[in-house]
């Protein structure tokens, strides 16, 4: 009888299935181990793709645990597309509701800040506005002016001091991180990931600007929020992410 | 006979190698013994960023293979429409000089389980396969090469051999074929077969790319030799002598050198590289 | 505050971020930005390192018992001031639970 691709795919990702039948070392004899060859690539190189995508999880849970909660989250939820770069996108939500690991409940936040760095450096390019382009805008259409944000800008908000515990897992010396709640902005300069702490009402700033509010209604969301919000401050690190790609003022959105 | 290099304009009967991101400086500096190169279609998918820069260098200055690890050509299901126009997409833009897949499957019910799965040769696979294969080419508009896999067990039910499924395939829908030599090696120790008999049973004429790769040795439960493909060292001795059989049978090819896991250094590569070169060298014009 | 000391604020804190930024060398090798690290999985066509073991020993990941060793720099992070009231730091001390199945 014939192993469907069914069978096979069943019994690849259940070490405790017993090997399809139908399947022979070429000389008579059942494949046996033979067959946990496939079992094998599948697990190791899910497993692989995880560990690269998720080095500060890995740090903050150790080599051992990262490699067993792997075998069961890939199991669980194999990749969806054959773009092994996008690998894991679940895998944060997976984190928080895993009850060994629920006393850790930052875990999923450290992931997502890994899961947007990834899709940062994957992401299309596009060159930054030059300077004189926002020079010429009078203040009036300056005020009522839309920013166009770089499509590798990421802004993850969390509960938790997000970026110091990833980079207290990553980097060597970093200090401890302090019990802040921190929200994170990643830009790419060029090709490289670059991932900041944002000031207070800097994420909803951010988020205005992406849901097309032009400078002044983004200004006083952020305002909203955080009543020492620096707009010269949020600004400069957007030009120097190279994450302003375009400057549309009134008239131009208009023509 | 057809002559391949007229079927396969492409790429050059030369050295060529598996393209590591690591590896870019020093191919910039200098690819010599290299000719051209091998990228994973998968890994050039993304949006932008510095893969896309990279592989727009390189093929300024060299013949791209693109080879895709991720089609599930040989799955039950239909091929996937969204990989479809993104292999499309990539080839349209790079323009490559050649195209290659796999003789496997990987995606099952939306899974896709990063590995090339294996076969059994029936009529109802080679069916199958051959309607994948075309559509593909039509998809990207161009002839591929299809790959033979390294196997590790049989299917029972198979009623032919893999040299004969994968000639039908290529007469059925006009596409070439990919030799891995190291694959021929693997599948003839762990299936006890004469791996000369299966170049010799093997359509050489339609072969437009030869692969190389390294494999560990492992037992199975018998204690027989069990090869895996690793492609992780060099190229093992029996192999390239398995290559010199293969070339002077089907004259020069082009040559890759793969070497998926622990990566060596540039240098190391490039002697690989020079190997395979020699060997070219002492194929009759 | 009012609109003209809005658009005073906004035009201001604009010219401010762009005297504090300087566009990058437009001049440098474009190449050189391509020598750098990568920063993602890849896919290949390997097959998995050198032995069988990893992918038959799923028997471990099957079963109900999970047990954590305790390594990994997570138990250096205390965070006990946190305000959602929530257990926040600790090792991750050997843990033997019955998961759902």
């Amino acid at each position: 009888m014939s192993p469907t691709q069914t069978l096979f795919h069943d019994a690849l990702l259940d070490g405790n299935a017993p090997v399809p039948d139908g399947l022979s070392d070429g000389q008579g004899r059942a494949a046996g181990r033979r067959f946990d060859v496939y079992r094998n690539n599948v697990a190791v190189s899910l497993t692989e793709a995880l560990e690269v995508g998720f080095p500060a999880i890995r740090s903050l849970i150790g080599p051992e645990n990262f490699k067993k909660i792997s075998g069961l989250f890939l199991r669980q939820k194999p990749p969806s597309t054959p773009m092994i770069m996008q690998y894991g996108t679940e895998f944060p939500a997976f984190l928080e509701q895993f009850a060994p690991l629920l006393h850790l409940r930052y875990l999923g936040d450290v992931a997502r800040l890994e899961q947007a760095q990834r899709e940062a450096y994957h992401a299309a390019d596009r060159a930054p506005v030059e300077a004189g382009e926002i020079e010429r805008l009078s203040p009036d259409l300056m005020a009522q002016a839309r920013l166009e944000l770089a499509p590798a800008l990421r802004v993850l908000r969390s509960p938790w001091p997000v970026h110091g515990i990833w980079r207290y897992a990553c980097q060597d010396g970093a200090p401890k991180p302090a019990a802040v709640a921190e929200d994170v902005v990643i830009t790419r300069p060029e090709f490289d990931p670059v991932i900041k702490v944002l000031p207070p009402g800097g994420a909803v700033f951010l988020n205005a600007l992406r849901d097309a509010h032009n400078l002044t209604e983004a200004a006083e969301a952020a305002l909203g929020e955080a009543p020492g919000f620096d707009l010269a401050e949020i600004l400069g690190l957007l030009l120097a992410g190279q994450a302003i790609t375009a400057v549309i003022s009134p008239k131009e959105q208009s023509t | 006979m057809l002559d391949a290099r007229s079927l396969f304009p492409g790429l050059p009967a030369g050295p060529g190698v598996g393209y590591k991101p690591q590896h870019f400086p020093a191919i910039m500096d200098d690819p010599r013994p290299v000719e051209w190169l091998e990228i994973h279609a998968e890994n050039y998918m993304g949006d932008g960023g510095r893969p896309l820069a990279q592989l727009r260098h390189l093929a300024e200055r060299f013949a791209i293979s693109v080879h895709g690890v991720g089609l599930s050509i040989g799955g039950e299901g239909r091929l996937d429409r969204d990989h479809l126009a993104r292999l499309r997409h990539l080839c349209d833009w790079l323009q490559p000089a050649s195209f290659s897949e796999h003789l496997a499957w990987s995606t099952h019910d939306s899974h896709f389980l990063n590995d090339l799965l294996p076969l059994p040769y029936t009529e109802a696979t080679l069916t199958r396969v051959a309607d994948h294969v075309d559509e593909l080419q039509e998809a990207i508009g161009r002839r591929m090469l299809l790959e033979n896999p390294s196997s590790y067990l049989t299917f029972d039910e198979s009623t032919m051999s893999e040299t004969e499924f994968l000639t039908d395939i290529a007469r059925r829908t006009g596409c070439g074929l990919l030799l891995d030599v190291n694959n021929v090696f693997v599948s003839a120790t762990n299936l006890n077969l004469d791996p000369r008999a299966y170049i010799d049973a093997f359509p050489l004429s339609h072969v437009g790319e030869i692969h190389l790769g390294g494999h560990d040795e492992d037992h199975d439960d018998h204690g027989a030799p069990l090869l895996i493909d690793s492609h992780g060292r060099a190229v093992a001795d029996p192999v390239w002598a398995l290559l010199d059989y293969t070339l002077a049978h089907a004259g020069a090819r082009p040559l890759l050198i793969e070497w998926d896991s622990d990566v060596p250094e540039w240098p190391i590569l490039a002697a690989e590289a020079q190997r395979a070169a020699n060997a070219l060298q002492q194929v009759p014009a | 505050m009012s609109n003209t000391m809005k658009t005073v604020a906004i035009a201001g804190a604009m010219t401010a971020a762009l005297t504090a930024y300087t566009n990058p060398a437009a001049a440098q090798d474009a190449k050189e930005k391509c020598y750098g690290v990568s920063l993602a999985g890849e896919n290949d066509c390997k097959a998995g390192a050198g032995t069988t073991c990893a992918g038959s020993s799923t028997v471990d990941y099957q079963g109900n018992a999970w047990t954590l060793v305790e390594e990994g720099t997570c138990a250096d992070i205390d965070l006990p001031e946190m305000a959602d009231g929530s257990e926040r730091s600790g090792s991750l001390e050997p843990l033997d639970r019955d998961l759902p199945s």
